[in-house]
């Protein structure tokens, strides 16, 4: 019997399951270009993960370059909003920006540095889907990454099986939570939790890896070999 | 008894409950036939040892921690509840429309783990409104009649809150309570999103605070030091933050503490929610 497929998830089938599609919809509308293409490659790549992708790896060790990984997409987004701000930006929400960027660069310099010879290499991203002159186009990725990240981190905690692996993913994964809230505070105030967000226990949702990297793909120009990561 | 409701109840907690017994339907004919050989004062004895087996290795321990974070929540709960329904407290519009989403979450968590709690077979504690004192013991006297110390105890709450679920979760780890630890991590999260907003609604109210936490100061005063000492750590996992690359030299310790959200122990955290305690 195999329960992993539904544990991941929060215990909550009937509701839990109309909000994350509509919330992935909403992701991929915002998103603009999805490819199914690299949908297909994250999900089949087992057997080429050495050319020309990265194989994060097994264990604890692949869970964390998993969020290594997104850490990197968000600090180079985060990086190119702020080196080139969106039209009519306010000195309130560069500093915000600023200092999310900050954050984002201080999780993948950590993972990097906590990883050591273990971490995967720096990602090639592809952001040609973003405007980054549109105050919509970027706020409306910005908070699809944020999102995602929440539900990546809920998703991936127990696949970890080292204490303070947990706590160190727990003590980022609220600051996302932070981050996203402001996001989606900045395009729509008061949608903080909205639910489009949380299901009807107001909790928010897990994914799985793979499920998170399929969506991040449209992003990633590096394939990434998720094969041996826990389950 | 409705067995049939009972089911339900434990499927909307657990969408894993029937992998963990036999299927829906031979869970309810197990019964149908069991009640016809057992007494009907029996049967809650026999539903708890069925659950008790269905829930094999969940322990003691994962209940007691589920314990404690419904007595947060109803801390936090019967906060909202009493500042949303206190006349003239909450300017009317987004404000009290914020709020009453944050009410709405509060009671559902408070929801959703007692019925965790009976499913994994425990007892959940239960609190009343008697049960609090939102002045915690005079230290607010007026968190019900000024709107800006009203905020200030909520950012606290959460705040508060972020850091005890963070806390708590290494105690959740395993297969077994793996359904809870998701359930943690995903309440903790939407904490986090309540304490951001709360900071954005005092940041618009002229208080100097942000999104995420820097260093240990609360934007509050000294009543709250508590809930924010520790909360400064600029080293992770044997790592030093500050002194990463940032976009131009290294990251201040500003960043570095705003970057990772700090956990509470159980005993902190009792210590700091006691006096809202009657």
């Amino acid at each position: 019997m195999n329960h992993s497929s539904e544990l991941v998830e929060t215990p909550v089938p009937d509701t839990i399951v109309r909000p994350k599609t509509s919330s992935r919809r909403q992701f991929l509308s915002a998103a603009g270009s999805f490819s199914l293409a690299s949908a297909v490659v994250i999900g089949s790549c087992k057997k080429s993960s050495s050319k020309g992708g990265v194989d994060l790896g097994s264990g604890d060790v692949g869970v964390l370059n998993y969020a290594y990984a997104l850490e990197q997409l968000e600090a180079a987004f985060y990086t190119r909003v702020s080196a080139s701000p969106y039209s009519g930006i306010t000195a309130a929400e560069t500093a915000l920006l600023a200092d999310i960027r900050d954050h984002e660069i201080a999780h993948r310099e950590f993972f990097k540095a906590a990883l050591g010879a273990n971490a995967i290499a720096a990602l090639e991203v592809n952001f040609s889907a973003i405007d980054f002159s549109s105050r919509t186009s970027v706020l409306a990725t910005a908070k699809a990454f944020e999102d995602l990240g929440v539900t990546a981190y809920n998703g991936a905690g127990p696949l970890l099986t080292t204490p303070d692996y947990l706590v160190l993913a727990g003590k980022i994964v609220s600051v996302e939570a932070r981050h996203a809230a402001l996001i989606r505070d900045l395009i729509s105030n008061g949608s903080f939790a909205d639910n489009t967000a949380l299901d009807s226990n107001g909790m928010d949702m897990a994914r799985k890896p793979s499920e998170v990297l399929m969506i991040a793909s449209a992003y990633i120009n590096t394939r990434i070999d998720a094969s041996r990561l826990p389950s | 008894m409705n067995l049939q409701q009972i089911f339900s109840e434990i499927e909307e907690t657990d969408p894993a409950f029937y992998d963990r017994t036999s299927g829906r339907r031979q869970a309810f004919k197990h019964f149908s036939s069991v009640g016809t050989r057992i007494s009907l004062a029996a049967l809650p004895l026999a539903l708890g040892s069925f659950f008790r087996k269905a829930y094999g290795q969940t322990t003691t321990g994962a209940i007691g921690v589920l314990n404690f974070a419904l007595q947060l929540e109803y801390l936090e709960a019967n906060f909202y509840v009493k500042g949303v329904a206190t006349a003239g407290l909450i300017p009317a519009g987004p404000a009290l429309t914020a709020l009453t989403a944050i009410r709405d979450h509060e009671n559902a968590h408070v929801g959703f783990l007692r019925n965790a709690i009976v499913a994994a077979g425990g007892t959940p504690y239960t609190y009343t409104a008697a049960n609090f004192d939102f002045t915690a013991k005079g230290a607010f006297p007026d968190v019900f009649t000024n709107y800006a110390t009203f905020l200030a105890v909520a950012q606290a709450l959460e705040d508060t809150g972020v850091r005890a679920y963070k806390g708590q979760a290494g105690n959740l780890m395993g297969n077994a309570n793996r359904p809870l630890l998701t359930a943690a991590l995903n309440i903790h999260s939407v904490e986090a999103r309540h304490a951001s907003h709360i900071r954005q609604m005092r940041a618009a109210q002229g208080v100097a605070v942000k999104p995420w936490i820097t260093g240990n100061t609360s934007g509050i005063d000294a009543r709250t030091n508590g809930n924010y000492a520790g909360e400064e750590n600029t080293i992770q996992g044997g790592v030093n933050i500050t002194g990463l690359p940032g976009v131009s030299g290294t990251l201040s310790a500003a960043v570095a503490s705003e970057s990772f959200d700090e956990p509470l122990t159980k005993d902190q955290v009792v210590a700091l929610v006691t006096p809202f305690f009657a």
